[in-house]
């Protein structure tokens, strides 16, 4: 059944991709044979962090080419919105399951904040005494799969890879956890195969349902099916090859799988099953698989426990990376593919997401131990990225306005990116204190900014960027997502803006508690040390990129804009189509750069006008 | 004409059948034979005793899987995918159509040979049985086998009925090969009994099948029955059948230890040798496996033939009532088999659960492939493919599951889970190595066991996409994900006695280090569950290639 015949073309992204995607479980590997003998614990420490800076420079080379002089082959062209750097060699033929990579401006940002995090985190991974060894080997392959999801186009290759992250973090909260590490490593187990096995079933719904003879031959060269890299016969061969086949040809191609989904027939929303198209059964299955990572209330109980169980650089990689997982799951495979589902739950999506930011925003204002309270604020920030991308305004009365759409899904973008720093900053400041006083009880903090000037003023910073105050990284996303929230749910938008409040309260309230007051009374003050030069190292980092990405929000922009401009406007044209039976707007392409220039005036009036 | 004449054709006919069709077909099990008479004869004489019975056998099993290997090759022609028509017409009654040589006999026949060498390289090493019992154990491992391959190339319920017996009688022994051991006793009287008791219900089964169809061909009862107008014809008819049917069933869930007969397995696993456990839990399951399969398709569907269309569309009642009957036992079997396994303390126990729980996956597959026979051969193909992908990988994840406990034992002396209790600090590698075989148990990428996991769930699901019993599939795949999730727990919670909690304070042995001999062979079973989850193309092409027997 293979489709199309073994690329001669080499491929410039391949080895690049390749060795980001698994220099880390390469690693991994050699430290596990006893090449480095035992006790010697510091180089296992070194050889981690030079592999983990090592995958951070070559994603650098890939994401910043203006850095390293641009314009090699392989190298990410920052403001194109399509897929780049694809790479597409047969893997499992019987099932045209590929090892199919790529990139484009969602998922770019995202592996450049999982490989800056993994640099962050192996430094933060050095107080770790306990069986060094095994805990840098799952550290690493923990980083292969997270980069893994971010890059697979193939739907079996993103299940691998998404799975492939579990066991490493079992073991990773298990071992080296708190005092109920058990009981955390086993319930986010749990919950994220639960959520895994809905996802497989889905996978399996929509490969079978799928037929890549339906697309166009323009549609299967721009969705990889065939390589675009293919020339003249070959290609006219290879789609004369697809078309012709007796048979339908299924695929695990998450681009085709797209263009399948937003056909004007689509296959999906064709069959029922007790009175649900298919479409809608995938995404809802796909959707709690999801939301379990992100994690959005109900779902979210494991998230608290395995935070505060983890140790300082798991809650980091955890809150910075995992949690944006599922987020980039929702906005690259639930809308694109069952575009016709994610307009009926629109209102769940939104509804779960303004549920869980209250939510979650009220725990954390109830919490004793200072890195619960960071776990429920990240439950609530998530709340955001959730109403960002449901936010399917597109259809707000009669008109068809993507530019509000693109605005939320911009600002959850962001949102996560911006979370993944303040988050990750957050429980780094947090681990700081706990690896001093040993304890992490709000109550019995506060004077810790006369013990420590430095290191408060840099967790004051982070937290401020937390709470979302302007001119800081987490402030950008909020205000774009509510904002465009207004469009679609009044109420909607008043609950997030209220939020804001709330997370003001918990914050404030725990700076107060913790680093204000006169003096330390609670246990082990003597060891209240200054911040050291490794902790800097990590901690000013951060803070740097909270200012600077709150400042010039335009440097994240430039990235995931013109993709995510691109897939709403496809989606909103999609909607227009199947519910006007309108062909296709005239204007399409002025309206991208109308909507950049809007989106781009929003962002500046509220960065000035502040409005708090 | 003169019936002495007559005779000689009939004779010369037959002779014909066997020596020139039949025997060459038959090389494998022969190699077996030749074997065990062989082991046999070394007890007789005693210069031959000095033979060590284990490479004695182990030679015997070698030409046995040439041999096997042989049949696969010559099946296999030229490229995979395109020879399905050929291989189809390639199929081969032997002896009479007793049995059938065909893509699914060779493949299980080559599963099972290279089991056997696996296995026999680790009794060597584990140690059991004694070289006392070495000859009693490999002859009566052999003879098993040897009723395992006819239970594969089954085609007839005389020869069903022959080769289950055959295959369980010397398992019985087996079970009881611990013989100062009261448990071991106990264990192969309940295997007996049970046994007896299955494969009675099971010859009433067959007697009243061959009563109503007036023959026990399968074949040609597929035919008698395409030609009946309806199942539930008036007279008795339809039930007699119908209960027939489910009392054969009762004959093949005991092997398969499905539920509700599934209850001799864990005890018998408990009370027997970890080595035997291995053997039953592996190749016992393939070879029932392979026969459910054959009398499943013997009965629900007919080969190429002029009235072929005609025929599958009149047996689509009786596909119905097998896959519903298959279905039910699966889910059950499954469900059953994973809750259990949840209060074990003794790893035997546990892995004779997760047998059954495995046998319960196994099922779906095969309720798929009939379910999907009669809507599109070619996805009822690669459902039987993912049954024989599945046999494949578990070949390796249960074997090295039983090595592990079976050298533990050694070690340790404890077969309880406690025992295991702070490994990884003395011996991460077979930590390692079990953590490997129990998540790939689990179904978790990138392992052999999530790949067939994720084959036999899409067949499933493309029974539901090509509306083939979609109720009943949708219902298999709701329970499959629901098996996967709770068997997570008991796994893992084995994983978390070994790298969690601390050695317990009396332990005074320490397990065996990767760098020996158990610990090779420990990792030369644990290799092939990594690589072949991550390449698994050539051992599918081989399982499709089993899959074309499906007609």
């Amino acid at each position: 059944m293979g489709i199309a015949p073994t690329l001669a073309v080499t491929q410039p992204a391949f080895w690049p991709l390749t060795l980001i995607l698994f220099l880390p479980a390469i690693v991994a590997g050699i430290l596990a044979l006893p090449i480095i003998p035992r006790g010697k614990d510091d180089s296992v420490r070194w050889v981690g962090l030079a592999t983990t800076i090592a995958v951070f420079i070559l994603s650098l080379w890939m994401a910043v080419p203006a850095i390293f002089g641009a314009g090699s082959p392989g190298q990410f062209v920052v403001g194109e919105a399509g897929m780049q750097a694809v790479v597409k060699q047969p893997w499992i033929p019987a099932f045209n399951i590929e090892y199919l990579l790529g990139v484009d401006g969602i998922s770019m940002p995202l592996v450049l904040l999982t490989t800056f995090l993994a640099v962050l985190a192996a430094a933060a991974s050095w107080p770790i005494e306990k069986h060094v060894r095994p805990y840098w080997i799952l550290f690493l392959l923990l980083e292969t799969g997270m980069i893994g999801v971010f890059v697979s186009l193939d739907f079996f290759l993103f299940y691998v890879f998404w799975e492939v992250m579990l066991l490493p973090m079992y073991f990773l909260i298990g071992i080296w956890g708190g005092p109920r590490r058990e009981y955390a490593a086993i319930k986010f187990f749990l919950y994220t195969l639960a959520g895994s096995v809905l996802m497989l079933l889905a996978i399996l719904m929509l490969y079978f349902a799928s037929d890549v003879r339906t697309l166009s031959d323009d549609q299967l060269l721009a969705t990889h099916v065939v390589s675009p890299a293919l020339e003249g016969a070959d290609r006219a061969a290879a789609l004369t090859a697809v078309h012709s086949h007796p048979k339908p040809i299924h695929t695990f191609n998450l681009l085709a799988l797209a263009a399948i989904g937003q056909s004007p027939v689509s296959p999906f929303a064709a069959t029922s099953f007790w009175g649900m198209t298919l479409e809608s059964w995938a995404f809802l299955l796909l959707l709690i698989g999801f939301i379990i990572k992100v994690p959005v209330v109900p779902v979210h109980t494991w998230l608290p426990d395995a935070h505060v169980e983890a140790p300082t650089p798991i809650s980091m990689i955890l809150a910075g990376v995992l949690l944006k997982l599922g987020g980039y799951g929702i906005l690259r495979i639930c809308y694109p593919i069952c575009p016709g589902a994610g307009l009926s739950f629109a209102w769940l999506v939104c509804g779960l997401g303004v549920v869980s930011m209250v939510y979650g925003a009220f725990a954390a204002l109830a919490q004793k131990d200072f890195k619960r309270m960071v776990a429920y604020s990240s439950v609530s920030h998530m709340g955001y990225v959730m109403l960002g991308l449901g936010v399917w305004s597109a259809v707000a009365g009669h008109e068809y306005q993507w530019d509000a759409w693109a605005q939320g899904v911009n600002g959850a973008m962001f949102q996560m990116l911006a979370h993944g720093i303040s988050s990750a900053g957050m429980f780094f400041m947090v681990g700081v204190l706990y690896d001093r006083v040993h304890h992490r009880n709000l109550e019995e903090f506060g004077g810790i900014f006369n013990r420590m000037p430095l290191y408060a003023s840099l967790a004051v910073a982070i937290f401020f960027a937390g709470l979302g105050l302007p001119g800081l990284c987490g402030f950008i996303g909020e205000v774009l997502v509510t904002l465009s929230s207004w469009n679609y749910s009044r109420l909607l938008a008043v609950c997030s803006a209220f939020t804001v409040i709330l997370t003001a309260a918990y914050i404030l309230w725990a700076i107060q508690r913790v680093y204000l007051g006169a003096e330390y009374k609670g246990p082990h003050g003597d060891h209240l040390t200054p911040m050291t030069r490794r902790e800097l190292a990590i901690a000013v980092p951060l803070v740097v990129l909270a200012i600077v990405f709150g400042v010039a929000p335009q440097l994240i922009f430039n990235y995931i804009t013109p993709t995510v401009n691109r897939q709403v406007e496809t989606l909103a044209e999609w909607t227009r189509s199947v519910h006007d039976g309108h062909p296709a707007a005239a204007g399409a392409t002025a309206a991208t750069d109308s909507g950049a220039v809007e989106l781009q005036a929003t962002i500046d009036t509220f960065t000035v006008g502040g409005g708090r | 004409m003169n019936p002495d004449r007559n005779l000689g054709a009939l004779l010369d006919g037959t002779f014909h059948d066997t020596l020139a069709v039949s025997l060459p077909h038959f090389r494998p099990e022969l190699c077996l034979a030749a074997t065990i008479v062989l082991l046999l004869l070394c007890r007789m004489l005693p210069l031959l005793r000095l033979v060590d019975s284990g490479f004695l056998a182990l030679g015997g099993v070698l030409f046995s899987l040439f041999f096997a290997w042989d049949d696969v090759l010559s099946l296999r022609g030229g490229a995979w995918a395109s020879t399905i028509g050929d291989l189809l017409a390639g199929r081969q009654e032997l002896f009479g159509g007793l049995l059938a040589f065909d893509s699914l006999t060779a493949y299980i026949r080559l599963l099972l040979a290279g089991f056997l060498v696996l296995f026999i390289l680790f009794t060597k090493v584990s140690g059991i049985p004694d070289s006392e019992d070495g000859a009693d154990f490999y002859t009566l491992v052999l003879g098993s086998t040897l009723g395992m391959c006819l239970m594969a190339s089954a085609n007839h319920l005389l020869m069903v009925f022959m080769a289950v017996e055959m295959a369980s009688v010397p398992s019985y022994a087996l079970a009881g090969l611990l013989k100062g051991r009261k448990a071991s006793s106990e264990a192969a009287l309940k295997y007996a009994v049970y046994g007896a008791g299955a494969a009675g219900v099971m010859l009433y089964g067959l007697s009243l099948l061959a009563g109503v169809l007036g023959t026990c061909h399968m074949p040609t009862m597929a035919r008698a029955l395409a030609s009946l107008d309806s199942m539930w014809m008036p007279g008795g008819t339809g039930l007699a059948l119908a209960i027939g049917g489910l009392m054969v069933a009762v004959g093949l869930a005991f092997k398969l230890s499905a539920v509700p007969f599934h209850f001799w397995c864990p005890d018998v696993f408990a009370g027997a040798a970890a080595e035997v456990g291995a053997f039953l839990s592996v190749a016992s399951k393939a070879a029932a496996i392979a026969l459910l399969l054959r009398v499943a398709f013997g009965m629900g569907t007919t080969g190429p033939g002029p009235d072929h269309a005609v025929e599958m569309a009149a047996l689509g009642e009786t596909r119905h009532f097998i896959v519903g009957a298959i279905a039910l036992l699966a889910a059950l079997t499954c469900t059953l088999g994973n809750l259990a396994a949840y209060g074990q303390t003794n790893m035997k126990r546990l892995l004779a659960y997760s047998t059954i729980a495995h046998a319960g996956y196994l099922m779906m597959g095969v309720a798929a492939a009939v379910a999907l026979a009669g809507r599109d051969a070619d996805a009822s193909r690669s459902a039987v493919a993912a049954v024989c992908f599945y046999l494949g990988t578990y070949v390796f994840m249960n074997l090295a599951a039983f090595a592990i406990v079976a050298l533990l034992r050694n070690s340790l002396r404890s077969e309880e889970i406690a025992s295991y209790a702070g490994l990884i600090r003395t011996n991460p590698g077979i930590v390692v190595a079990t953590g490997v075989v129990l998540v790939s148990l689990i179904g978790l990428p990138p392992l052999a066991g999530f790949i067939s996991k994720f084959l036999v769930f899409s067949s499933v699901m493309e029974a539901v996409s090509l509306d083939a019993e979609r109720p009943l599939m949708l219902v298999l795949l709701v329970v499959g994900g629901i098996n996967t999730v709770i068997s997570l727990f008991y796994y893992l919670r084995v994983l978390k006695v070994m790298t969690f909690d601390p050695p317990p304070a009396e332990r005074t042995a320490d397990a065996f280090p990767l760098v020996s001999i158990p610990g090779a062979l420990v990792t030369a079973l644990v290799v092939p569950v990594v690589s072949l989850g991550i390449f698994w193309s050539g051992l599918y092409a081989f399982a499709r290639l089993a899959g074309a027997f499906a007609s």
